[in-house]
């Protein structure tokens, strides 16, 4: 409740500077919304709708039918899969399993203690390093299980964590 | 007129109609699973597929214009082939378990299936599976018995103006839910039902409390009384096969005597008993510049919507409580005082249409004590499964009366069950409040009928009263736009959640076919001509219940008992 209450001031903001928007504004609005916040809260979703004169239903259905929409903050750490044809040919599913599993978290979700969080993503554009994953925006490529939980147990490292 | 040929018959179709509009004036019959009646067509289930000659693929009836020349096969070869796969696909992902559903024999899908001759599991695959909703009072969600038709988001939005449900995700993980994807009792539905009556399948059915109420009518311990509402005698008798707007309150009353029921009470005496309050507490507020127009605060939808769309305006409700809650009340007061017997080991058992009385029963505002005035709520469609699962024929029982002193009714009372009934019978009776005579013609015309909205002006003793009646809340919340905006001429109005009012309300016999729901109103007009006593305050036992215990309309025990008040209320909207 409280980030949503910090964030409130900005969600105001972003939404002023759009002051005659109809629902077909909509999705560049998350989008901005979802760029400048991180993702998109309750309370963001309910002003947006407040604005759009669109139920908060309406708009979770929208945001939900596209992948890119995230309802919890990132972690510390975000984490992006990559899920392309390159990397699944040389076997990303495997790397994803092992992210999940070494995270205990589900893509579109954020830690408890708000360290992590994990997105799958179309492709990442390095198909020549495949199979690749990204910590906050840092490509690691080449990937196998074991390397995936080496690289989580380094980051848990330099965050202090055991 | 537009010259079209529908399985080589010729036909003569209107401008704008569309071919399944025109299909079914000319007596044929194409099935249809998303279609709904008065609202735009959304052409998702593809089960009104027709061969049109010409056309290169099967065409969408629901949705395509009738055009001039068309030569329609509703039932060629390919379009029951397409129907019949259409079916197959979605049996591919439903949990198929009918003899556990309580759709079952009610069910479309079911239904279509049988009638398609679908036989053999022809697709196989995962199936989806997701929790149950169970956190509404009133309402349970299973998706996986969801077809994703979108008939309750259409309703819920179009209706209802509410939009508590949308779609939710995409491709396999398409599934109907709330903002956030949480529980229905957090979100903004107001438990109306009307999801229910629509729905096609399984996914959305009433909350039951059959168990509970068995259980108290096992319990030698417990005095169990039932309460029922004005609209559930003209329409059970649907459930049993009788012609519909057939009147079975005699039987049911005898009927629930023979299921144990100690005391059976008619809610329409506390619809005589509400006018008083509320005819009295509208006489007040225009005498002494009370906040106007006044607002009917007797559906319990209603009330969850003006809470959270239109909270501004709760000063105008009535702080009447529904004829539900003031039978609760004095059923656990007066009555438990009278028979000397402890309110706590009284069950009190409301027989509604309505889904959303169940969430009313649970308001905190309606306990005493943390004792609810009414233990449970069953809707007319568990009423009738009860009665089933006790063996019992309702055409072989002998009708009987209710019991004093809470089932003596006039039909001012029993018309409450239809949109416009609250407002007559407060029309009635104010009218011989403000000036001591009878109405002349007792019928209000007027605000009679099936439409959205009915306006009127009535003259009382010199005084202009204007009046108006909504029901489905797009039309009550257009109208409070009205108000919000400044439009002042309006004294009294009457707001009923279901299109219609009661009779249509979401506990009912499953059917929004509005010939039916006009039948059942008819039928409570029926009752209301051929009886003598037509006015609330001519209700002789309400008036004994003022002189004996509640003192006068507005009193100070009638404020205690009677009356409450509604607050904002904070959902996602």
């Amino acid at each position: 409740m409280s980030t949503a209450t910090m964030a409130a001031p900005d969600i105001d903001s972003i939404l002023a500077s759009h002051p005659d928007a109809r629902r077909d504004a909509l999705i560049p609005i998350l989008q901005e919304v979802q760029d400048r916040m991180g993702y998109l809260s309750r309370d963001a979703v309910v002003k947006i709708g407040e604005h759009l004169k669109l139920p908060a239903s309406k708009i979770y259905g929208v945001a939900t039918f596209y992948n890119q929409f995230r309802f919890k903050p990132l972690g510390k750490y975000h984490i992006q899969v990559c899920r392309g044809t390159a990397c699944h040919v040389k076997g990303s599913l495997s790397v994803l399993d092992a992210v999940k599993q070494a995270l205990n978290l589900a893509p579109g979700d954020t830690s408890r203690d708000g360290l992590f969080s994990l997105e799958v993503v179309a492709c990442l554009g390095a198909c020549g390093l495949a199979p690749v994953i990204t910590v906050n925006g840092e490509f690691f490529a080449g990937l196998s299980p074991a390397k995936v939980e080496k690289i989580i147990r380094d980051v848990r490292k330099e965050a202090g964590v055991k | 007129m537009l010259n079209i040929e529908i399985n080589g018959k010729p036909f003569e179709a209107k401008e704008g109609e569309t071919i399944l509009e025109a299909v079914r004036r000319a007596g044929f019959e194409v099935p249809t699973l998303c279609y709904i009646k008065d609202l735009a067509p959304t052409g998702a289930c593809r089960m009104c597929v027709v061969e049109v000659e010409g056309m290169p693929g099967l065409v969408p009836s629901c949705s395509y214009p009738a055009a001039n020349g068309m030569k329609i096969h509703t039932h060629s070869a390919r379009a029951v082939r397409a129907r019949k796969t259409v079916i197959e696909l979605l049996l591919a992902d439903h949990p198929n378990d009918c003899l556990y559903c309580s759709r079952n024999n009610q069910c479309e899908l079911q239904s279509l299936a049988a009638d398609l001759g679908v036989r053999d599991e022809r697709y196989a695959g995962a199936k989806s599976s997701y929790k149950q909703d169970l956190s509404s009072p009133s309402i349970l969600r299973d998706s996986n018995k969801c077809i994703l038709c979108g008939k309750c988001v259409r309703v819920c939005e179009e209706v209802q103006g509410v939009a508590a449900i949308d779609f939710i995700g995409r491709g396999s993980r398409a599934h109907i839910g709330t903002a956030f994807d949480e529980g229905l009792n957090v979100s903004s539905c107001i438990n109306c039902g009307q999801c229910i009556l629509v729905c096609p399948t399984g996914a959305l059915t009433e909350r039951t409390y059959i168990k509970e109420v068995v259980a108290a009518l096992n319990d030698p311990e417990m005095i169990v009384v039932a309460s029922h509402a004005p609209a559930v005698s003209v329409s059970l008798g649907e459930e049993f096969g009788l012609p519909v707007g057939t009147d079975v309150d005699g039987v049911m009353v005898a009927a629930l005597r023979q299921l144990g029921f100690e005391y059976v009470f008619d809610t329409s005496f506390t619809a005589d008993l509400t006018i008083m309050e509320e005819g009295s507490e509208l006489v007040q507020r225009v005498s002494t510049g009370g906040v106007l127009p006044m607002l009917t605060s007797c559906s319990p939808g209603w009330i969850k919507f003006i809470e959270e769309f239109y909270p501004d305006l709760l000063p105008n409700v009535s702080t009447c409580k529904s004829p539900q809650q003031m039978m609760g009340a004095i059923i656990k007061s007066f009555f438990a005082e009278r028979m000397k017997i402890d309110p706590k080991k009284i069950f009190s058992v409301s027989i509604m249409p309505c889904t959303a009385k169940k969430f009313e029963a649970a308001r905190p505002e309606m306990m005493h004590h943390d004792v609810p005035d009414i233990d449970a709520v069953l809707t007319t469609r568990e009423l009738a499964l009860l009665f089933r699962m006790r063996g019992m024929d309702l055409q072989a029982v002998t009708p009987e009366t209710a019991d004093t002193p809470f089932g003596e009714r006039t039909t001012a009372g029993k018309i409450f069950g239809a949109s416009g009934g609250v407002m007559e019978a407060a029309i009635r009776s104010a009218f011989f409040l403000i000036t001591g005579k009878e109405l002349g013609d007792l019928n209000v015309e007027a605000v009679r009928g099936l439409e959205g909205r009915k306006e009127a002006r009535v003259q009382i003793d010199g005084l202009d009263v204007g009046v108006a009646v909504v029901s489905g809340l797009t039309n009550a919340a257009k109208l409070l736009d009205e108000i919000r905006a400044g439009r002042s001429d309006l004294h009294f109005i009457e707001v009923m959640t279901c299109p219609g009012g009661c009779i249509a309300g979401g506990g009912q016999p499953l059917s929004t076919n509005k010939d039916k729901i006009r039948e059942r109103m008819k039928a409570l007009y029926r009752i209301d001509s051929n009886e003598a006593k037509r006015t609330s305050h001519s209700n002789e036992w309400v008036q004994r219940l003022y002189k004996e215990y509640l003192g006068q309309p507005l009193g100070e025990k009638s404020h205690h008992l009677l009356h409450t008040h509604y607050a904002e209320r904070e959902v996602l909207l």
